[in-house]
């Protein structure tokens, strides 16, 4: 899987949590989930749930909270998935 | 039948005190979900104007003991298996969806037994209902909050 498809489907799990839609249709590497996308972080965590659901694999405590932008999300599912 | 003693280190971390704690016992708890009961005192202030000349137990007040006995007495169950904790817990309301389908009066009891989805990254999210002593459902619904040892990084944002 490319770097755009992994973005493609981690936009398609963002979009039910989202709250500026501006924002996720310019969505990019560098967007941050909590500032740009203004997802709360207790919703922040089902986006990390549905990642887990999506790409199977198990993300732990310190990983999650790196997971704030999609460059990093990215990052840290293609070292999973690999 | 349970050991009642055993919940009482529960009863004594949780963070609320009267007018606004609505737990008083509880029943069972295990690491998939805690049943406890609250029976509302006719004194309750809310009474007077909730509604006028007709007293019912508002939603939100149902919502926040589900919260209570459901999410937070589990919360520090949970908690407690990983840490020995002494100090208040963090914790905020973060959802909550809810259907109401009875009315609960002054002086009623009523039972609340929580079933946990997923305790993930300090958020506790569980299916929760209440039942009136005649056992039938009054509220049910899915309740997330967020709770972290007070030793953790603040609750953000």
């Amino acid at each position: 899987m490319n770097n755009q498809e992994l973005i493609d489907k981690l936009k398609k799990i963002v979009k039910p949590y989202i709250q500026n839609q501006e924002a996720y249709e310019n969505l990019t590497e560098e967007t941050k989930f909590i500032e740009d996308l203004k997802i709360n972080s207790a919703n922040l965590v089902d986006v990390i749930l549905d990642v887990e659901d999506e790409f199977d694999i198990e993300i732990g405590d310190d990983e999650m909270e790196q997971m704030l932008d999609v460059k990093s999300s990215i990052e840290i599912i293609t070292k999973k998935i690999a | 039948m349970t050991n009642k003693e055993s919940y009482e280190y529960i009863l004594k971390l949780l963070p609320y005190t009267e007018p606004f704690l609505f737990v008083d016992d509880l029943i069972e708890v295990n690491d998939m979900g805690v049943l406890g009961s609250y029976t509302y005192s006719p004194k309750n202030h809310f009474y007077r104007g909730h509604f006028k000349n007709y007293p019912i137990t508002p939603g939100v007040i149902l919502t926040e003991t589900m919260a209570q006995i459901g999410l937070v007495c589990l919360g520090i169950h949970l908690l407690t298996q990983k840490e020995n904790i002494t100090d208040q817990l963090q914790i905020a309301m973060t959802s909550s969806e809810v259907e109401y389908l009875l009315p609960v009066h002054p002086g009623e009891k009523v039972l609340v037994e929580s079933e946990k989805i997923y305790f993930r990254f300090g958020k506790l999210k569980c299916k929760v209902e209440m039942r009136n002593s005649e056992k039938k459902i009054v509220c049910q619904g899915v309740i997330s909050g967020m709770m972290k040892l007070p030793s953790q990084q603040p609750l953000s944002k």
